[in-house]
């Protein structure tokens, strides 16, 4: 069954991909400040590309008619295998800047890994994916530092944005059965060791942004399984409606 | 002096050398393209509003690439529109706050919903399409920076309008449904998307003025039959119909002749009476208001870095 746990594999990264980037979309035409709204928009159109090149690629390894839309389009929450992270409601600027400075830096330890994938299609998309992940951890991390370090009230808004999402960055480093396989396989990514340079990375930032990361607490998990939020359901519903209310249509 | 200073610009208006901002220019000309400008620059903030909202529900994620990539455009828009505008002495700022208080206007267009997907595709053809038509022209605009804005615009607003088109020939193509769904928009947005050019020439008092300083080179019912006269072809196209039964070739015109525009309606949504005037104005308000901590929190860590800076140097 090595192409089921691929076809996995692949749409976990897609999907974790699609729903942030979706997220970050739900910002454009509402940021705080007309450049920002721009950087938003634009590192959601990065995603949602990245979503596009995984999905394309699933779609192929999977046969049967698959196209990127009916796997964006015709699965249910069930089967949606992002994290629970990237489907957070966007809450402030803070937590919509906190998630994705997460994202990005687990996305860019993650995509360099990748790029020595055994599986060379999945190396060719992180190793483009890299360079626009890149600026998003630097942008995001730039933010971090800049609420963290800048007023009161920004400061206040860093700490519970820490607070509202810390307990969902441990399933970013939690292996799903198929990445367990993919890792033995040699075309997925040993997370043990991405976790170091991850937690370096966050407590090196945020450091200089004054903020205190939380000693170990309870993690949630079960987004790569399947088990999510209730949130995913609603993204989906708006996602999908199209698609769902005028079956085999062309758009 | 004053009489020396007057002749200068008049001259360079007559030879068609562009106006620059620290250049003499009449008080009059200075404030009637700030209203201009600013105005140009919420209708391209203002309009990611409708579109913006169908992002999340675009049918396809190619559609919803180009959606997003669409209305950042419009975002990159208003910033170059700002910029022009701030070299006439006017902040950001400042030009928000007319537009929150309502005492600057946008484009009327941008007040009527979006109510499927379809209206993606008439937006596009029909009123960055008309936008196409007014903006055109204003790339030779005598003042500089907004000339210049403007050629960045247009390369950028054509492909705004391609898109609008494809989507509509695809829904024209598609299935019932969405041939009605596409028909539907088009009844919808083809009167607004008329009356975008403004008032009747002999209701549009600041015309002549404008035309003279070069602020302006057509008066609106010129761009209005030109607009009226290329969408009347390209409709066939599309297969669908333009909802005016007066809409007939003129032979002897060489135009197309078209129906009565109900002028009401225009000066209703004018005056705030549109179906969504209050809805977007709001919306922007929102997003304005919610991100005062974040413009503050931005200021003040710049603020502490240059001071830190300035440490250094002693
Ligand atoms: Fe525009
Ligand atoms: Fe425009
Ligand atoms: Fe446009």
């Amino acid at each position: 069954m090595h192409n089921k746990t691929l076809i996995d594999y692949t749409l976990h990264l897609a999907d974790n991909a699609l729903i942030i980037g979706h997220r970050n979309s739900e910002w454009c035409g509402h940021g705080p400040v007309l450049e920002q709204d721009i950087a938003i928009s634009n590192i959601a159109l990065d995603l949602i590309g990245q979503a596009r090149n995984f999905y394309q690629y699933a779609a192929t390894v999977s046969g049967n008619g698959a196209t990127e839309d009916t796997l964006a389009y015709l699965r249910d929450a069930i089967d949606f295998k992002n994290i629970l992270l990237v489907e957070l409601p966007n809450g402030d600027w803070a937590q919509t800047i906190l998630k994705q400075f997460f994202f990005s830096t687990y996305q860019y330890f993650l995509y360099q890994q990748l790029q020595n994938s055994k599986d060379a299609q999945l190396a060719a998309i992180a190793e483009k994916a890299l360079k626009e992940v890149t600026y998003h951890v630097r942008w995001s991390s730039e933010w971090v530092i800049r609420l963290g370090d800048g007023t009161l009230e920004s400061k206040n808004r860093m700490l519970r944005a820490i607070d509202e999402i810390w307990s969902y960055t441990g399933e970013m480093f939690l292996a799903a059965s198929y990445e367990l396989q993919g890792i033995r396989e040699e075309y997925a990514v040993d997370l043990s060791e991405i976790q170091k340079n991850w937690v370096q990375k966050i407590t090196s930032v945020c450091i200089e942004a004054t903020l205190p990361l939380p000693a170990d607490t309870w993690m949630q998990s079960g987004g790569k399984e399947g088990k999510h939020t209730e949130y995913l359901g609603f993204i989906l519903a708006d996602m999908q409606f199209l698609q769902r209310a005028y079956p085999d249509a062309d758009w | 002096m004053e009489k020396g200073l007057t002749d200068i610009f008049r001259d360079k208006i007559q030879k068609e050398i562009r106006i620059e901002p620290k250049d003499w220019m009449p008080e009059k000309y200075r404030q009637t393209l700030i209203r201009q400008i600013s105005q140009h620059a919420h209708s391209e903030i203002v309009g990611m509003l409708p579109e913006g909202n169908w992002i999340t529900r675009a049918p396809t994620l190619r559609r919803k690439a180009i959606l997003i990539a669409k209305v950042q455009d419009e975002a990159g828009h208003g910033l170059y529109l700002y910029s022009a505008a701030e070299t006439l002495g006017i902040t950001r700022d400042e030009m928000y706050d007319q537009l929150h208080s309502g005492k600057a206007k946008y484009s009327s267009i941008f007040n009527y919903p979006t109510l499927t997907w379809a209206d993606i595709g008439a937006i596009g053809w029909l009123v960055d399409g008309a936008a196409i038509m007014n903006q055109v022209p204003l790339c030779r605009s005598s003042f500089g920076p907004y000339a210049r804005a403007m050629v960045r615009v247009c390369k950028e607003e054509s492909f705004h309008q391609r898109q609008g088109f494809e989507i509509l020939l695809t829904l024209g193509k598609g299935s019932p449904e969405q041939r009605r769904m596409a028909q539907d928009a088009l009844n919808r947005w083809w009167w607004p998307s008329i009356m975008m050019f403004g008032p009747k020439d002999d209701e549009s008092p600041n015309t002549i003025q404008s035309m003279q300083w070069k602020i302006k080179r057509f008066t609106n019912d010129e761009l209005r039959q030109k607009f009226i006269d290329v969408c009347a072809e390209q409709v066939k196209l599309l297969g669908l119909v333009i909802p005016d039964k007066d809409l007939t070739w003129n032979e002897a015109t060489g135009h197309y002749d078209f129906g009565p525009i109900n002028w009401d309606e225009f000066w209703q949504v004018i005056k705030g009476n549109g179906p969504c005037n209050k809805e977007r104005l709001e919306t922007r308000k929102k997003a304005w208001e919610e991100g005062a901590w974040v413009r503050e929190a931005a200021s003040a860590y710049a603020e502490k870095i240059e001071r830190k800076k300035a440490l250094l140097v002693y």
